[in-house]
């Protein structure tokens, strides 16, 4: 059976985006077969960034929340971009199709690309599934605000948890900095293609 | 949340643990400590499993010892973790690690983990090693880091 993740070399997180860089625009192929960039944005105000997938137990716990922070924050001017960064062929749940298939079925309300290079996951620094990256527009480009989980409760069991995204998002929209900058993200390892 | 420990006393196969009993577990010397850190929901740590319980069938009278600890839902002990463990009779220890958040314990077994499973924490305390790893194992590799490390 292919091992995908044992031959090729793992990122470490040092190698991924942190709070203050400044974020790389992509060109992925969407689930409608149109391709999409941020710069097709041009009313945002900012990104929500996440790498999820099909197959994961745990991005499939935080599918609802995801769907909610579109429609809670895309007419705030930060909608919700997903990013499926799986090598398809040692995860066929995580195929373009299946992709597709979920995103109809679920309603959608966002693109939910293929990155079939793997090249914006590792640019990201994406480790696991799922992982939210907030970023906001400046005329300098996109800075990267927030890395991390959506909150810090995957069971939903705690009605006071940390909803490290909203928190983010919150404060950007009344100009300010988020106080979380970061956090881990417990979740499936990304399945890498092997070399 | 309340954690149902009844469910837990009549399956002895799978033991709660917090990160301090962990930490406090494999501080001591005199042995060679290989943690693996996996789910019942992650796939590539399911089918690594074996290579890490047959390590310790292989030296089950060495200093080694083999910690399979869960990061699993605690909402799926009943229905996901005990099943499995019932099902694959292991014999290497199996753990179900209590905590408040997933961020505040990922930082307190390594740092630099990201959060991504599977992870494994190699630790002998009395040579003053301690190696943490973001990747999956061959049986192979596993029996390097017995070799290297005991």
């Amino acid at each position: 059976m292919l091992t995908a993740a044992s031959a090729l070399a793992f990122k470490t997180a040092d190698n991924g985006y942190k709070a203050g860089d400044m974020a790389t625009d992509f060109k992925l192929k969407n689930v409608t077969g149109k391709t999409v960039s941020m710069a097709d944005y041009s009313s945002a105000k900012g990104f929500i960034i996440v790498f999820t997938c099909n197959h994961c137990p745990v991005a499939q716990a935080y599918e609802k929340r995801i769907m909610a922070l579109d429609q809670k924050y895309a007419a705030k001017g930060y909608p919700v971009i997903a990013i499926s960064p799986n090598d398809p062929v040692a995860e066929p749940v995580d195929s373009y199709a299946n992709m597709q298939k979920r995103a109809a079925e679920r309603k959608y309300t966002f693109p939910y690309l293929i990155d079939e290079t793997q090249n914006i996951t590792r640019a990201y620094g994406a480790q696991a599934t799922p992982t939210a990256y907030v970023l906001r527009k400046t005329d300098k480009g996109l800075t990267v605000e927030y890395v991390g989980a959506i909150d810090n409760d995957q069971e939903q069991s705690n009605p006071a948890r940390s909803k490290f995204v909203e928190n983010a998002v919150d404060a950007l929209l009344i100009n300010k900095k988020p106080t979380i900058t970061e956090s881990k993200a417990l979740g499936c390892r990304i399945v890498w293609k092997n070399s | 949340m309340v954690l149902t420990l009844s469910v837990l006393k009549v399956n002895a196969q799978v033991k709660l643990i917090t990160n301090a009993e962990l930490q406090e577990k494999i501080s001591k010397p005199d042995t060679l400590y290989i943690v693996n850190f996996w789910a019942t929901w992650c796939g590539p740590c399911v089918n690594e499993l074996p290579n890490f319980d047959k390590l310790q069938r292989v030296y089950k009278n060495k200093p080694l010892k083999v910690l399979l600890v869960s990061m699993d839902f605690q909402s799926k002990l009943k229905t996901a973790l005990i099943p499995f463990v019932k099902k694959h009779k292991m014999q290497a220890d199996v753990y179900f690690i209590t905590r408040k958040s997933d961020q505040e314990l990922i930082d307190q077994i390594d740092k630099s983990w990201s959060g991504a499973l599977p992870a494994t924490l190699v630790v002998n305390t009395k040579k003053g090693i301690h190696k943490f790893y973001e990747k999956t194992f061959s049986y192979t590799e596993l029996n390097n880091i017995y070799q290297t490390n005991k």
